[in-house]
Protein backbone atom coordinates (compact mmCIF):
# COMPACT_ATOMS: atom_id res chain seq x y z
CA UNK A 1 0.00 0.00 0.00
CA UNK A 2 1.49 3.12 -1.31
CA UNK A 3 1.44 6.31 1.25
CA UNK A 4 -0.86 8.22 -1.28
CA UNK A 5 -3.68 6.10 -0.39
CA UNK A 6 -4.26 6.62 3.15
CA UNK A 7 -3.69 10.44 2.39
CA UNK A 8 -6.47 12.84 2.09
CA UNK A 9 -8.15 12.31 -1.05
CA UNK A 10 -8.80 16.12 -2.15
CA UNK A 11 -4.92 17.41 -3.14
CA UNK A 12 -6.01 20.76 -1.69
CA UNK A 13 -7.31 19.51 1.94
CA UNK A 14 -3.61 18.18 2.19
CA UNK A 15 -2.29 21.42 0.50
CA UNK A 16 -4.05 23.25 3.77
CA UNK A 17 -2.42 20.90 6.47
CA UNK A 18 0.75 21.06 5.00
CA UNK A 19 0.64 24.74 5.30
CA UNK A 20 -0.59 24.91 8.56
CA UNK A 21 1.90 22.76 10.23
CA UNK A 22 4.39 24.78 8.56
CA UNK A 23 3.46 27.95 10.14
CA UNK A 24 3.72 26.14 13.24
CA UNK A 25 7.15 25.14 12.56
CA UNK A 26 7.83 28.02 11.44
CA UNK A 27 6.65 30.56 13.97
CA UNK A 28 8.35 27.68 17.00
CA UNK A 29 11.72 28.02 15.13
CA UNK A 30 10.76 31.93 14.78
CA UNK A 31 10.48 32.44 18.13
CA UNK A 32 13.89 30.49 19.15
CA UNK A 33 15.47 32.50 16.47
CA UNK A 34 14.43 36.01 18.27
CA UNK A 35 15.21 34.54 21.81
CA UNK A 36 18.34 33.63 20.49
CA UNK A 37 19.29 37.61 18.76
CA UNK A 38 17.22 39.09 21.78
CA UNK A 39 19.66 37.68 24.20
CA UNK A 40 22.57 38.32 21.95
CA UNK A 41 21.58 41.66 21.07
CA UNK A 42 20.92 42.88 24.77
CA UNK A 43 24.23 41.19 26.12
CA UNK A 44 26.11 42.42 22.84
CA UNK A 45 28.34 45.45 24.62
CA UNK A 46 29.54 43.13 27.12
CA UNK A 47 30.32 40.27 25.08
CA UNK A 48 32.64 42.34 22.72
CA UNK A 49 33.81 44.26 25.63
CA UNK A 50 38.05 43.82 26.33
CA UNK A 51 39.00 41.97 28.87
CA UNK A 52 41.97 44.30 29.29
CA UNK A 53 39.07 46.76 29.92
CA UNK A 54 38.31 45.08 33.24
CA UNK A 55 34.81 44.41 31.75
CA UNK A 56 35.65 41.00 30.19
CA UNK A 57 33.16 38.15 30.78
CA UNK A 58 35.94 35.46 31.02
CA UNK A 59 37.24 36.10 34.42
CA UNK A 60 36.48 34.45 37.27
CA UNK A 61 35.97 37.97 39.62
CA UNK A 62 32.20 38.78 39.92
CA UNK A 63 30.91 42.02 41.67
CA UNK A 64 28.49 43.79 39.93
CA UNK A 65 28.89 47.26 42.37
CA UNK A 66 33.05 47.77 41.12
CA UNK A 67 31.13 46.69 37.69
CA UNK A 68 32.84 43.62 36.95
CA UNK A 69 31.38 40.91 35.60
CA UNK A 70 33.31 37.66 35.33
CA UNK A 71 31.02 34.76 34.07
CA UNK A 72 34.03 31.91 34.42
CA UNK A 73 33.21 30.89 37.69
CA UNK A 74 29.46 30.51 37.28
CA UNK A 75 30.22 28.72 34.01
CA UNK A 76 32.71 26.48 35.84
CA UNK A 77 29.62 26.17 38.70
CA UNK A 78 27.43 25.03 36.17
CA UNK A 79 28.74 22.78 33.99
CA UNK A 80 30.75 21.03 37.54
CA UNK A 81 27.49 20.51 39.38
CA UNK A 82 25.27 19.39 36.15
CA UNK A 83 28.33 16.50 35.10
CA UNK A 84 28.68 15.48 39.16
CA UNK A 85 24.67 15.15 39.00
CA UNK A 86 25.04 12.57 35.92
CA UNK A 87 27.81 11.06 37.26
CA UNK A 88 25.72 10.09 40.41
CA UNK A 89 22.39 9.34 38.48
CA UNK A 90 23.36 7.49 35.25
CA UNK A 91 24.88 4.54 36.97
CA UNK A 92 21.99 3.40 39.43
CA UNK A 93 19.21 4.53 36.91
CA UNK A 94 20.37 2.07 34.07
CA UNK A 95 20.36 -0.36 37.05
CA UNK A 96 17.06 0.68 38.49
CA UNK A 97 15.89 0.37 34.79
CA UNK A 98 17.61 -3.01 33.95
CA UNK A 99 16.41 -4.08 37.59
CA UNK A 100 12.72 -3.38 36.77
CA UNK A 101 12.21 -4.05 33.49
CA UNK A 102 14.15 -7.81 33.14
CA UNK A 103 15.09 -8.82 37.35
CA UNK A 104 11.72 -7.51 39.28
CA UNK A 105 8.45 -9.38 39.77
CA UNK A 106 6.34 -7.77 36.45
CA UNK A 107 3.91 -6.55 38.94
CA UNK A 108 6.79 -4.88 40.97
CA UNK A 109 8.24 -3.50 38.20
CA UNK A 110 5.15 -1.74 36.91
CA UNK A 111 4.41 -0.37 40.25
CA UNK A 112 8.48 0.59 40.01
CA UNK A 113 7.75 2.63 36.92
CA UNK A 114 4.89 3.92 38.49
CA UNK A 115 6.53 5.51 41.28
CA UNK A 116 9.26 6.98 38.94
CA UNK A 117 6.31 8.94 36.99
CA UNK A 118 5.13 10.38 40.35
CA UNK A 119 8.46 11.31 41.18
CA UNK A 120 9.33 12.75 38.07
CA UNK A 121 6.17 14.80 38.55
CA UNK A 122 7.44 16.81 41.78
CA UNK A 123 8.61 20.08 40.86
CA UNK A 124 12.03 21.37 41.39
CA UNK A 125 11.54 24.12 44.11
CA UNK A 126 9.84 21.00 46.17
CA UNK A 127 13.42 19.11 45.68
CA UNK A 128 15.33 21.96 46.57
CA UNK A 129 12.82 22.82 49.75
CA UNK A 130 13.61 19.58 51.26
CA UNK A 131 16.79 20.39 50.24
CA UNK A 132 17.34 23.36 52.36
CA UNK A 133 16.21 22.17 55.47
CA UNK A 134 17.18 18.20 55.28
CA UNK A 135 20.21 17.56 53.21
CA UNK A 136 22.19 21.16 53.57
CA UNK A 137 21.93 20.46 57.61
CA UNK A 138 22.66 16.52 57.41
CA UNK A 139 26.15 17.73 54.89
CA UNK A 140 26.63 20.59 57.29
CA UNK A 141 27.56 17.59 60.22
CA UNK A 142 30.50 16.47 58.00
CA UNK A 143 31.77 19.38 55.64
CA UNK A 144 30.17 22.57 56.82
CA UNK A 145 29.10 24.91 55.13
CA UNK A 146 26.90 22.21 53.84
CA UNK A 147 25.51 24.17 51.13
CA UNK A 148 28.18 23.15 48.70
CA UNK A 149 28.35 21.72 45.27
CA UNK A 150 27.78 18.07 46.14
CA UNK A 151 24.52 19.31 47.57
CA UNK A 152 23.78 20.60 44.33
CA UNK A 153 24.91 17.97 42.24
CA UNK A 154 22.47 15.51 44.96
CA UNK A 155 19.30 17.29 44.47
CA UNK A 156 19.98 17.14 40.78
CA UNK A 157 20.96 13.57 40.09
CA UNK A 158 17.16 13.14 42.82
CA UNK A 159 15.56 15.46 39.91
CA UNK A 160 16.74 13.44 36.88
CA UNK A 161 17.28 10.33 38.19
CA UNK A 162 13.44 9.20 37.76
CA UNK A 163 13.10 10.83 34.12
CA UNK A 164 16.35 8.83 33.15
CA UNK A 165 15.19 5.34 34.43
CA UNK A 166 12.12 5.95 32.58
CA UNK A 167 13.51 7.00 29.40
CA UNK A 168 15.92 3.86 29.57
CA UNK A 169 13.28 1.59 30.30
CA UNK A 170 10.99 2.77 27.08
CA UNK A 171 14.55 2.41 24.90
CA UNK A 172 14.91 -1.06 26.79
CA UNK A 173 11.93 -2.53 26.37
CA UNK A 174 12.02 -1.31 22.64
CA UNK A 175 15.21 -3.56 22.04
CA UNK A 176 13.69 -6.03 24.46
CA UNK A 177 10.68 -6.43 21.85
CA UNK A 178 13.09 -6.32 18.57
CA UNK A 179 15.31 -8.95 20.13
CA UNK A 180 14.58 -11.12 23.13
CA UNK A 181 12.91 -13.76 21.36
CA UNK A 182 16.13 -13.88 18.68
CA UNK A 183 18.57 -13.99 22.00
CA UNK A 184 16.55 -16.78 23.85
CA UNK A 185 16.08 -18.59 20.75
CA UNK A 186 20.12 -19.05 20.60
CA UNK A 187 20.03 -20.05 24.41
CA UNK A 188 21.84 -17.31 25.67
CA UNK A 189 21.45 -16.32 29.38
CA UNK A 190 19.04 -12.91 30.89
CA UNK A 191 22.00 -11.06 32.40
CA UNK A 192 24.22 -12.46 28.65
CA UNK A 193 21.33 -10.97 27.06
CA UNK A 194 21.07 -7.91 28.94
CA UNK A 195 24.70 -7.35 28.43
CA UNK A 196 25.44 -7.98 24.99
CA UNK A 197 22.46 -7.86 23.39
CA UNK A 198 19.84 -5.86 24.78
CA UNK A 199 22.47 -2.83 26.39
CA UNK A 200 24.50 -2.14 22.83
CA UNK A 201 20.70 -2.02 21.14
CA UNK A 202 19.39 0.79 22.86
CA UNK A 203 22.62 2.62 23.31
CA UNK A 204 21.54 5.38 20.79
CA UNK A 205 18.28 5.54 22.44
CA UNK A 206 20.38 5.94 25.95
CA UNK A 207 22.89 8.01 24.82
CA UNK A 208 20.62 11.12 24.25
CA UNK A 209 18.34 10.30 27.05
CA UNK A 210 21.55 10.96 29.44
CA UNK A 211 22.43 14.19 27.69
CA UNK A 212 19.04 15.59 27.52
CA UNK A 213 19.08 15.37 31.64
CA UNK A 214 22.42 16.95 31.29
CA UNK A 215 20.97 19.88 29.69
CA UNK A 216 17.69 19.86 32.20
CA UNK A 217 20.59 19.79 34.75
CA UNK A 218 21.97 22.99 33.15
CA UNK A 219 18.86 24.27 33.19
CA UNK A 220 17.68 24.29 36.60
CA UNK A 221 17.59 27.23 38.93
CA UNK A 222 15.51 26.95 41.96
CA UNK A 223 16.11 23.56 43.39
CA UNK A 224 19.66 24.80 42.76
CA UNK A 225 19.96 28.15 44.13
CA UNK A 226 18.41 26.71 47.59
CA UNK A 227 21.03 24.33 47.76
CA UNK A 228 24.47 25.08 46.12
CA UNK A 229 25.43 28.16 48.32
CA UNK A 230 25.55 31.14 45.64
CA UNK A 231 29.50 32.16 46.34
CA UNK A 232 31.23 33.00 43.58
CA UNK A 233 34.33 31.00 43.21
CA UNK A 234 35.90 28.38 41.28
CA UNK A 235 35.13 25.07 43.92
CA UNK A 236 38.48 23.96 45.46
CA UNK A 237 36.34 20.76 46.50
CA UNK A 238 33.07 19.20 46.62
CA UNK A 239 32.18 20.51 49.87
CA UNK A 240 32.54 23.81 48.50
CA UNK A 241 29.75 26.39 47.99
CA UNK A 242 29.17 27.53 43.71
CA UNK A 243 26.98 29.24 41.97
CA UNK A 244 25.45 28.50 38.80
CA UNK A 245 24.97 30.62 35.73
CA UNK A 246 20.80 30.44 36.34
CA UNK A 247 21.23 30.61 39.70
CA UNK A 248 22.98 33.86 38.57
CA UNK A 249 20.13 35.21 36.85
CA UNK A 250 17.46 34.27 39.34
CA UNK A 251 19.22 35.81 42.13
CA UNK A 252 20.64 39.22 41.07
CA UNK A 253 17.64 39.96 38.57
CA UNK A 254 14.81 41.85 40.47
CA UNK A 255 17.60 44.25 41.37
CA UNK A 256 19.97 44.80 38.21
CA UNK A 257 20.09 47.67 36.32
CA UNK A 258 21.90 48.94 33.11
CA UNK A 259 24.96 47.46 33.09
CA UNK A 260 24.45 44.72 35.94
CA UNK A 261 21.14 43.77 33.64
CA UNK A 262 23.56 43.02 30.69
CA UNK A 263 25.77 41.00 31.96
CA UNK A 264 22.16 39.03 33.63
CA UNK A 265 21.44 38.68 30.08
CA UNK A 266 24.63 37.22 28.74
CA UNK A 267 24.47 34.41 31.78
CA UNK A 268 21.46 33.36 29.75
CA UNK A 269 23.69 33.96 25.89
CA UNK A 270 26.31 31.77 27.65
CA UNK A 271 23.58 29.57 29.31
CA UNK A 272 21.99 28.70 25.77
CA UNK A 273 24.87 28.64 23.80
CA UNK A 274 26.09 26.16 26.39
CA UNK A 275 22.62 23.35 26.18
CA UNK A 276 23.03 24.69 22.38
CA UNK A 277 26.47 22.88 21.87
CA UNK A 278 25.79 20.25 24.19
CA UNK A 279 22.42 19.30 22.29
CA UNK A 280 24.91 19.58 18.84
CA UNK A 281 26.96 16.96 20.27
CA UNK A 282 24.41 14.17 21.28
CA UNK A 283 23.33 14.56 18.15
CA UNK A 284 26.60 13.85 16.76
CA UNK A 285 27.05 11.16 19.25
CA UNK A 286 23.37 9.52 19.18
CA UNK A 287 24.62 9.22 15.43
CA UNK A 288 27.56 7.65 15.63
CA UNK A 289 26.47 5.09 18.81
CA UNK A 290 23.63 4.01 15.86
CA UNK A 291 26.13 3.60 12.95
CA UNK A 292 28.69 2.13 15.06
CA UNK A 293 25.70 -0.51 16.48
CA UNK A 294 24.62 -1.25 12.89
CA UNK A 295 28.33 -2.07 11.58
CA UNK A 296 28.49 -4.35 14.81
CA UNK A 297 25.91 -6.33 13.54
CA UNK B 1 -38.65 45.71 11.03
CA UNK B 2 -35.95 43.55 12.62
CA UNK B 3 -33.34 45.52 11.20
CA UNK B 4 -34.43 48.48 12.46
CA UNK B 5 -35.23 47.54 15.94
CA UNK B 6 -32.03 45.93 15.76
CA UNK B 7 -30.11 49.16 14.13
CA UNK B 8 -31.93 51.48 17.09
CA UNK B 9 -30.51 48.73 19.77
CA UNK B 10 -26.93 49.03 18.58
CA UNK B 11 -27.29 52.94 18.40
CA UNK B 12 -28.85 52.70 21.93
CA UNK B 13 -25.89 50.38 23.30
CA UNK B 14 -23.11 52.72 21.22
CA UNK B 15 -24.72 56.12 23.42
CA UNK B 16 -24.87 54.35 26.20
CA UNK B 17 -20.81 52.92 25.97
CA UNK B 18 -19.57 56.15 25.20
CA UNK B 19 -21.04 57.85 28.02
CA UNK B 20 -20.24 55.64 30.24
CA UNK B 21 -16.31 55.65 29.49
CA UNK B 22 -16.42 59.44 29.08
CA UNK B 23 -17.73 59.42 32.62
CA UNK B 24 -15.52 56.80 33.83
CA UNK B 25 -12.34 59.00 32.18
CA UNK B 26 -13.59 61.68 34.23
CA UNK B 27 -13.97 59.62 37.62
CA UNK B 28 -10.46 57.63 37.30
CA UNK B 29 -7.13 58.97 37.98
CA UNK B 30 -3.99 57.03 38.04
CA UNK B 31 -1.02 57.05 40.23
CA UNK B 32 2.32 55.68 39.16
CA UNK B 33 4.56 54.73 42.08
CA UNK B 34 8.09 52.60 40.85
CA UNK B 35 11.03 51.91 43.19
CA UNK B 36 12.03 49.91 45.74
CA UNK B 37 11.52 46.16 46.02
CA UNK B 38 11.67 46.17 49.38
CA UNK B 39 8.69 47.93 49.81
CA UNK B 40 6.80 47.35 46.49
CA UNK B 41 4.80 44.64 48.72
CA UNK B 42 3.79 47.24 51.32
CA UNK B 43 2.85 49.68 48.53
CA UNK B 44 0.67 47.01 46.71
CA UNK B 45 -1.19 46.06 49.78
CA UNK B 46 -1.63 49.51 50.77
CA UNK B 47 -2.89 50.68 46.93
CA UNK B 48 -5.72 47.79 47.13
CA UNK B 49 -6.74 49.33 50.23
CA UNK B 50 -6.90 52.88 48.86
CA UNK B 51 -8.33 51.70 45.44
CA UNK B 52 -10.94 50.04 47.28
CA UNK B 53 -12.07 53.12 49.56
CA UNK B 54 -11.48 55.64 46.50
CA UNK B 55 -13.14 54.08 43.54
CA UNK B 56 -12.02 55.10 40.30
CA UNK B 57 -8.60 55.92 41.19
CA UNK B 58 -5.84 53.38 39.84
CA UNK B 59 -2.54 52.97 41.38
CA UNK B 60 0.00 51.31 39.52
CA UNK B 61 3.38 49.68 41.63
CA UNK B 62 6.09 48.45 39.80
CA UNK B 63 9.18 47.27 41.61
CA UNK B 64 12.99 47.98 40.43
CA UNK B 65 15.01 49.12 43.34
CA UNK B 66 15.67 52.44 45.28
CA UNK B 67 17.42 54.06 42.16
CA UNK B 68 14.80 53.42 39.71
CA UNK B 69 12.08 55.08 41.36
CA UNK B 70 14.26 58.04 42.25
CA UNK B 71 15.07 58.59 38.16
CA UNK B 72 11.60 57.78 37.38
CA UNK B 73 10.43 60.68 39.68
CA UNK B 74 13.07 62.81 38.27
CA UNK B 75 11.73 61.73 34.20
CA UNK B 76 8.24 62.21 35.39
CA UNK B 77 7.58 58.80 35.05
CA UNK B 78 6.14 57.96 38.19
CA UNK B 79 4.78 60.94 40.68
CA UNK B 80 5.64 58.61 43.47
CA UNK B 81 9.08 56.82 43.98
CA UNK B 82 9.88 54.27 46.81
CA UNK B 83 12.74 55.02 48.35
CA UNK B 84 14.18 52.08 50.88
CA UNK B 85 16.81 54.63 52.79
CA UNK B 86 17.42 57.94 53.82
CA UNK B 87 17.70 60.79 51.17
CA UNK B 88 21.29 61.65 50.04
CA UNK B 89 22.40 65.22 49.83
CA UNK B 90 22.75 65.21 45.80
CA UNK B 91 18.46 63.94 46.19
CA UNK B 92 17.70 67.74 47.38
CA UNK B 93 15.64 68.02 44.54
CA UNK B 94 13.25 65.73 46.26
CA UNK B 95 11.33 65.35 49.08
CA UNK B 96 11.02 61.89 50.75
CA UNK B 97 7.70 60.92 53.36
CA UNK B 98 8.86 58.32 55.96
CA UNK B 99 6.03 55.44 55.65
CA UNK B 100 7.72 53.03 58.08
CA UNK B 101 11.22 51.46 59.20
CA UNK B 102 12.84 48.79 58.47
CA UNK B 103 15.65 46.98 60.37
CA UNK B 104 18.41 44.57 60.22
CA UNK B 105 19.45 41.96 63.05
CA UNK B 106 22.29 39.97 63.09
CA UNK B 107 20.91 36.30 63.30
CA UNK B 108 22.87 32.89 64.72
CA UNK B 109 20.86 29.20 65.59
CA UNK B 110 19.51 29.45 68.98
CA UNK B 111 21.90 26.38 69.55
CA UNK B 112 24.71 28.87 69.80
CA UNK B 113 25.93 30.01 73.06
CA UNK B 114 26.95 33.16 71.46
CA UNK B 115 24.38 35.65 72.51
CA UNK B 116 26.50 39.38 71.40
CA UNK B 117 28.74 40.17 69.10
CA UNK B 118 30.79 43.59 68.65
CA UNK B 119 30.78 45.68 65.64
CA UNK B 120 34.50 45.03 65.52
CA UNK B 121 33.93 41.16 65.85
CA UNK B 122 30.47 41.23 62.75
CA UNK B 123 33.64 42.80 60.20
CA UNK B 124 36.09 40.21 61.24
CA UNK B 125 33.82 37.27 60.43
CA UNK B 126 32.23 38.89 57.68
CA UNK B 127 35.97 39.83 56.33
CA UNK B 128 37.25 35.94 56.69
CA UNK B 129 39.74 37.66 59.38
CA UNK B 130 37.77 35.32 62.14
CA UNK B 131 36.62 31.64 61.04
CA UNK B 132 35.88 30.02 64.41
CA UNK B 133 33.63 30.28 66.72
CA UNK B 134 35.97 29.74 70.15
CA UNK B 135 37.43 33.09 68.83
CA UNK B 136 34.22 34.72 70.13
CA UNK B 137 33.84 32.21 73.13
CA UNK B 138 32.13 29.94 71.41
CA UNK B 139 32.49 26.15 70.67
CA UNK B 140 35.39 24.93 68.14
CA UNK B 141 33.65 24.79 65.03
CA UNK B 142 34.02 26.81 62.01
CA UNK B 143 31.84 30.10 61.05
CA UNK B 144 29.52 29.56 58.34
CA UNK B 145 29.27 33.11 57.12
CA UNK B 146 25.75 33.50 55.15
CA UNK B 147 25.62 36.86 52.90
CA UNK B 148 22.87 38.22 50.38
CA UNK B 149 23.14 38.53 46.95
CA UNK B 150 24.69 41.42 45.06
CA UNK B 151 22.04 44.59 45.11
CA UNK B 152 19.94 43.71 47.62
CA UNK B 153 18.41 46.69 49.88
CA UNK B 154 19.79 44.72 52.86
CA UNK B 155 23.15 43.92 52.03
CA UNK B 156 22.98 47.45 51.14
CA UNK B 157 22.30 48.79 54.21
CA UNK B 158 24.44 46.08 56.22
CA UNK B 159 27.70 47.18 54.32
CA UNK B 160 27.26 50.69 54.31
CA UNK B 161 26.77 50.25 58.13
CA UNK B 162 29.87 47.94 58.89
CA UNK B 163 31.87 50.08 56.55
CA UNK B 164 32.39 47.51 54.13
CA UNK B 165 32.66 47.12 50.55
CA UNK B 166 31.28 44.01 48.70
CA UNK B 167 33.91 42.52 47.26
CA UNK B 168 35.93 42.31 50.85
CA UNK B 169 33.12 39.74 52.15
CA UNK B 170 34.15 36.20 52.38
CA UNK B 171 30.41 34.93 52.46
CA UNK B 172 30.46 30.68 52.85
CA UNK B 173 26.34 30.78 51.56
CA UNK B 174 24.21 33.42 49.42
CA UNK B 175 21.42 34.03 49.70
CA UNK B 176 18.18 35.44 47.73
CA UNK B 177 15.28 36.67 50.35
CA UNK B 178 15.03 37.02 54.27
CA UNK B 179 13.11 33.85 54.56
CA UNK B 180 16.20 31.61 52.75
CA UNK B 181 18.41 32.77 55.15
CA UNK B 182 16.60 31.96 58.42
CA UNK B 183 16.18 28.69 56.64
CA UNK B 184 19.88 28.46 56.38
CA UNK B 185 20.80 29.52 59.75
CA UNK B 186 18.03 27.63 61.38
CA UNK B 187 19.36 24.11 59.55
CA UNK B 188 23.22 25.09 60.61
CA UNK B 189 24.11 25.70 64.36
CA UNK B 190 27.83 27.34 62.83
CA UNK B 191 25.81 29.90 60.39
CA UNK B 192 26.06 33.65 61.25
CA UNK B 193 23.56 35.81 58.72
CA UNK B 194 21.61 38.95 58.52
CA UNK B 195 17.76 39.81 57.59
CA UNK B 196 14.95 41.97 58.10
CA UNK B 197 14.13 42.30 61.98
CA UNK B 198 10.16 41.90 61.33
CA UNK B 199 10.78 38.31 59.62
CA UNK B 200 13.19 37.26 61.87
CA UNK B 201 11.17 38.37 65.22
CA UNK B 202 7.95 36.95 63.45
CA UNK B 203 10.22 33.78 62.92
CA UNK B 204 11.55 33.44 66.65
CA UNK B 205 8.14 34.05 67.88
CA UNK B 206 6.50 30.86 66.12
CA UNK B 207 9.74 28.93 67.80
CA UNK B 208 12.46 29.04 64.62
CA UNK B 209 15.52 27.86 66.22
CA UNK B 210 16.95 31.58 65.59
CA UNK B 211 18.48 33.90 67.82
CA UNK B 212 19.14 37.74 67.10
CA UNK B 213 21.68 38.99 68.26
CA UNK B 214 21.84 42.66 69.82
CA UNK B 215 23.97 45.17 68.41
CA UNK B 216 26.36 48.02 70.48
CA UNK B 217 24.31 46.51 73.25
CA UNK B 218 20.46 47.42 71.85
CA UNK B 219 17.70 44.60 71.50
CA UNK B 220 16.59 43.74 68.77
CA UNK B 221 12.83 44.36 68.00
CA UNK B 222 10.30 46.47 66.00
CA UNK B 223 10.04 48.65 69.43
CA UNK B 224 13.47 49.79 69.49
CA UNK B 225 13.23 50.31 65.90
CA UNK B 226 10.08 52.19 66.13
CA UNK B 227 11.49 54.21 68.60
CA UNK B 228 14.10 55.37 66.38
CA UNK B 229 17.24 53.98 69.05
CA UNK B 230 18.14 50.53 66.78
CA UNK B 231 21.03 51.41 64.61
CA UNK B 232 21.24 49.03 61.59
CA UNK B 233 17.49 50.11 60.21
CA UNK B 234 16.65 52.56 57.34
CA UNK B 235 13.33 54.77 56.98
CA UNK B 236 10.90 53.53 54.12
CA UNK B 237 10.43 56.75 51.76
CA UNK B 238 8.09 57.90 49.23
CA UNK B 239 9.91 60.67 47.21
CA UNK B 240 8.24 63.46 44.97
CA UNK B 241 8.97 66.29 43.21
CA UNK B 242 7.60 69.62 44.20
CA UNK B 243 4.04 69.78 45.22
CA UNK B 244 2.15 67.20 45.82
CA UNK B 245 -1.72 67.77 44.91
CA UNK B 246 -4.47 65.58 44.64
CA UNK B 247 -4.56 61.79 44.64
CA UNK B 248 -1.07 61.26 44.98
CA UNK B 249 -0.87 63.69 48.60
CA UNK B 250 -3.97 61.01 49.70
CA UNK B 251 -1.88 58.45 49.09
CA UNK B 252 0.72 59.28 50.91
CA UNK B 253 -0.92 61.14 54.05
CA UNK B 254 -2.99 57.23 53.77
CA UNK B 255 0.04 55.37 53.81
CA UNK B 256 1.41 57.90 56.78
CA UNK B 257 -1.80 57.14 59.03
CA UNK B 258 -2.44 54.76 62.16
CA UNK B 259 -5.72 53.13 59.40
CA UNK B 260 -2.74 51.05 57.87
CA UNK B 261 -0.47 50.26 60.87
CA UNK B 262 -2.00 46.18 60.74
CA UNK B 263 -0.52 46.16 56.66
CA UNK B 264 2.94 47.72 57.94
CA UNK B 265 3.28 45.13 60.26
CA UNK B 266 1.76 42.44 57.94
CA UNK B 267 5.07 43.06 55.73
CA UNK B 268 7.36 42.26 58.53
CA UNK B 269 8.23 46.41 58.90
CA UNK B 270 8.29 48.82 61.92
CA UNK B 271 4.84 51.47 61.78
CA UNK B 272 5.42 54.97 62.48
CA UNK B 273 6.10 55.67 66.10
CA UNK B 274 3.41 57.61 68.08
CA UNK B 275 0.87 58.12 65.79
Amino acid sequence: MSPASISFRSPAADRTLYRALALCAGLVAAILALILVYLTVASASLLVADAEAGGGLWQTQWSPSAGVFGLLAMLVGSAAVSVLALLIAVPPGLVLAIWGRFFAPPGIGALYRGTMGLLASIPSVVYGFWGLVVLVPWLNRWAPPGASLLAGALILALMILPILVLQADLALEEARRRHLAGAMALGASVSGTVRRVLLPAAAPHLVPAVLLQLGRALGETMAVLMVAGNVVQLPDSLAAPIRTLTANIALEMAYASGAHQTALFASGWLLLMLVTVLMLVARHLAARVARGARDAT
Amino acid sequence: MLRARQGRFLLLTLVVTLFVAACSRDASQRLVVTGSSTIAPLATVLAERFEARHPGVKIDVQAGGSARGIADVRQGLATLGMVSRALKPEEGDLAADTIAHDGITMIVHRNTPVTSLTREQIVAIYTGQLRNWNEVGGPDAAITVVNKAEGRSTLELFLSHFKLSAPAIRADVVIGDNQQGIKTVAGNPQAIGYVSIGTAEYEASRGGPIRLLPLDGIEPSTATVSAGRFPLSRPLNLVHRGELGGIARDFVDFARSTEVHDLVTGQYFVPLAGR
